[in-house]
């Protein structure tokens, strides 16, 4: 069954980036600590008044998370290129694909885990209060993540082997990202002012749209993208 | 990671049909521009104002079909594996971004007089902003990646993945404006205007062309010294 053998490669390549992780906990911490820093900068550029922290608050969230996950790409790649290991995972058997959904789904984790405390952070601090429809809120969450993880660890795999990476990621994710944040952070708004609207459906069926057409543009690509 | 030692060189057909072709098409902007200028009556409420419509429209158009051949030529490439093709697309990248930046900007002096701001979140207008972010994000990987097969195949991956997000771009941002407040309504175009309109959108399509060709001719000059001088090097060491 090679779909099989492909699925098990893929969960090896995640479980070996969350262990590395989770041992030493060198991005996480920044990442956290770069989230929450936002945050609170945002806090302080928006004043102290509470409407409008309320009404910012789904614009800050997902800008913390989104400059957070850039951290975190990067980093993805970097360990293993420091230590010369990426070339070898290429040559492993097996498809490229495969490494490509292992890192997928090790940064999914951790910009998620980023974006849970960031959200309940961010209630918190901006006065916010939980909609009764905190499912569909955790739907939107998951939606707008795998597109930021997406496009993220796929352009990571370029920024991060060339000479400018901390410059060149945010270049090339930021303005792609632009219909996955008005999406998200327009059904987060509407979420928490109660959908009163009825338009959280419409663009949770545009981040679904989104998430599918990039995740399968995304796997097509990074044959390419690696294979040099 | 270059497979050789010594890149092939490519084959640099420049002709003087192209030299002639960019005096036709540039002479023939002017002379758009000028029946287009003279037959159109001043608009009723922008008045001459109005004659920026025959730089700005087709510059507009051009900023649709520039990045359509940077995708076209990126997808040729990654199936042929032709160098050329990389380069034409490079190009067709940079003319894109160059036509996008004249839209904006011809936009933003006809927008302060006419609806008194330089700058609206309209859909067109924010999605105009972000395809120029794409195409500088294209122009900024094949500016820092210094190995040509790595460059060609990086950016025809960022230039078809910014393809596709185009419409989706111009979607989402419409979507974001017209929940919240209605859009203005293209008005229609009278008679009188569209010959002009045609005629430049013809003119503007053949200096694209035109800068294509010539920023491709460029591109094939630049491979063509980059192989002499690394031919120069290699037979003075052997030496």
């Amino acid at each position: 069954m090679p779909w099989r053998d492909e699925w098990r490669r893929a969960r090896a390549i995640a479980w070996k980036d969350l262990t590395a992780e989770r041992r030493s906990k060198a991005v996480f911490n920044s990442v956290i600590a770069l989230a929450i820093t936002i945050l609170v900068l945002f806090g302080f550029a928006l004043g102290p008044d509470a409407q409008a922290l309320r009404d910012a608050a789904p614009g800050v969230i997902w800008l913390a998370a989104l400059f957070a996950g850039v951290l975190a790409f990067n980093r993805s790649y970097q360990t293993e290129i420091e230590g010369g290991a990426l070339d070898q995972l290429v040559l492993y058997p097996g498809g490229r694909r495969a490494i490509f959904a292992g890192k997928l789904m090790g940064n999914f984790v951790l910009v998620a885990s980023t974006l849970a405390i960031v959200v309940a952070l961010g209630v918190i601090l901006f006065q916010v209060d939980l909609p009764a429809q905190w499912l569909a809120l955790v739907a939107i969450l998951f939606f707008g993540c795998v597109g930021l993880v997406t496009l993220g660890t796929l352009y990571a795999a370029m920024a991060s082997r060339s000479r400018v990476r901390e410059v060149l990621l945010p270049l090339l994710l930021f303005p792609m990202l632009v219909p996955v944040l008005i999406a998200a952070i327009q059904a987060t708004k509407s979420l928490l002012g109660g959908d009163l609207m009825h338009d959280a459906g419409a663009w949770a069926r545009l981040l679904a749209a989104y998430d599918v057409i990039f995740v399968a543009a995304s796997f097509l690509a990074f044959d390419f993208v690696i294979e040099v | 990671m270059s497979t050789g030692a010594i890149a092939e060189p490519i084959s640099a057909t420049r002709t003087r049909g192209w030299t002639i072709f960019g005096w036709f098409a540039f002479a023939f902007l002017i002379a758009s521009q000028a029946i287009a200028i003279a037959i159109s009556p001043p608009d009723r409420d922008m008045g001459d104002l109005q004659k920026i419509m025959y730089v700005h429209v087709p510059s507009a158009w051009m900023t649709m079909l520039a990045p359509l051949t940077v995708l076209v030529f990126s997808l040729k490439y990654l199936w042929s594996r032709r160098e050329q093709d990389d380069l034409v697309a490079a190009s067709a990248a940079e003319v894109a971004a160059t036509f996008a930046g004249l839209t904006l900007a011809l936009g933003m002096i006809w927008a302060r007089p006419t609806w008194g701001i330089w700058w609206t979140w309209d859909a067109r207008l924010t999605s105009m902003l972000v395809l120029f972010l794409i195409l500088a994000g294209y122009l900024a990987v094949r500016a820092v990646v210094d190995d040509r097969d790595q460059r060609a195949q990086w950016s025809a991956a960022v230039g078809i993945l910014g393809a596709i997000n185009v419409p989706i771009v111009y979607m989402s941002v419409r979507w974001w404006r017209t929940l919240h407040q209605i859009q203005s309504s293209p008005s229609t175009v009278a008679p009188a205007y569209v010959i002009g309109l045609r005629l430049n959108a013809f003119a503007f399509l053949f200096v694209m062309i035109y800068f294509i060709r010539r920023r491709y001719d460029a591109a094939l000059t630049l491979r063509a010294a980059e192989h002499a001088s690394e031919s120069a090097a290699l037979k003075g060491g052997a030496a």
